[in-house]
């Protein structure tokens, strides 16, 4: 049985995130003002049969821990109601 | 004395690295597939640079499982000399057998010029034949190349001389911390650097500065050190 998981990654705090830099420029040009502290990282999702793997992976490959803080969020049973439900409609 | 030089998938620079090794005078270059975990002999290894594995996920994090990267950390903990260059220092950070890592460009550009880099040791196979403030005409070329390290780790590397190679002042392309261009590990046998020594060896081609970085490094392993 595999679990969905997500893994969310981000620069750590005080790194400088030149590609966040460049969007919170682009926001104002575009007349969204009043936008700071924008900060770019990635999410990665994959279905995991044990998820008490995942920290190990994060660890080791998924995340860099001397420049990025790493956050498993939320597994859920693939294919369970609830995650359906959770879902809602159109998905 | 022979060079072995890794490919991975995506390495660009593998070919000016073995005719740079080749430039001194009794020395042979090999290629090192990197599915083959045979290192075939080689007394000195270079990680090349370029774009291993598209830069997928983190610059440099796929290629460290790399099976010919299991015989490379062997070597090199064995005190075998391995310089990495460009992608090859990335590749070393990421597994942990250099210092630190490396980060996107303050500027958010692409760098592509030629860069005057000083020596700031020569207690490494790499540089030894230099002398300290040495500075070279080295070109960069790269979109992730600011050094950062945590600001202990990067004092401790400052006070213990792991600095080898410094951008010289107002040559800084990307923003790295303390201008460092390059580091070596605590027993200063494994140097990496952003620039490209291979691409210096050539009067032709703009610089033949780099030419006693890999004289020096034949006459180490010649010399047995």
């Amino acid at each position: 049985m595999s679990i969905k998981a997500r893994v969310l990654i981000r620069p750590k705090q005080g790194i400088l995130d030149p590609q966040g830099i460049a969007v919170e420029q682009a926001l104002p040009a575009l007349g969204f003002e009043g936008v700071s502290n924008v900060r770019i990282g990635r999410l990665i999702e994959l279905d995991v049969q044990d998820v008490s793997q995942l920290d190990a992976m994060c660890k080791k490959l998924l995340a860099n821990p001397l420049i990025e803080d790493y956050e498993v969020i939320g597994p859920d049973d693939v294919g369970s109601p609830g995650d359906v439900a959770a879902k809602g409609p159109g998905t | 004395m022979k060079f072995g030089v890794v490919q991975f998938p995506g390495s660009c620079d593998e070919r000016d690295a073995i005719l740079a090794c080749e430039t001194v005078d009794g020395a042979e270059a090999v290629l090192l597939w990197h599915r083959d975990a045979s290192l075939h002999g080689v007394d000195a290894i270079i990680i090349p640079g370029g774009f291993s594995f598209g830069d997928y996920l983190r610059v440099g994090a796929i290629a460290q499982f790399s099976p010919v990267m299991a015989a490379v950390i062997n070597f090199a903990n064995g005190g075998g000399p391995v310089v990495g260059i460009c992608n090859g220092f990335q590749v070393l950070c990421e597994t942990g057998l250099l210092p630190g890592a490396l980060l996107p460009n303050e500027n958010r550009r692409f760098v592509c010029r030629q860069l005057d880099v000083e020596v700031t040791s020569v207690d490494t196979p790499f540089t030894r034949g230099m002398a300290e403030g040495d500075v070279l005409s080295i070109p960069s070329k790269h979109t992730t190349g600011r050094y950062y390290a945590p600001p202990p780790l990067l004092e401790q590397l400052e006070a213990d001389g792991q600095v080898v190679f410094r951008y010289a002042h107002g040559n800084n392309p990307n923003g790295s911390l303390n201008d460092i261009a390059g580091v070596c590990n605590t027993s200063r046998n494994v140097v990496g650097l952003m620039p490209h020594p291979e691409h210096a060896v050539d009067a032709l081609t703009g610089s033949d500065d780099a030419l006693p970085l890999f004289a020096s490094l034949v006459r180490g392993v010649a010399a047995g050190v």
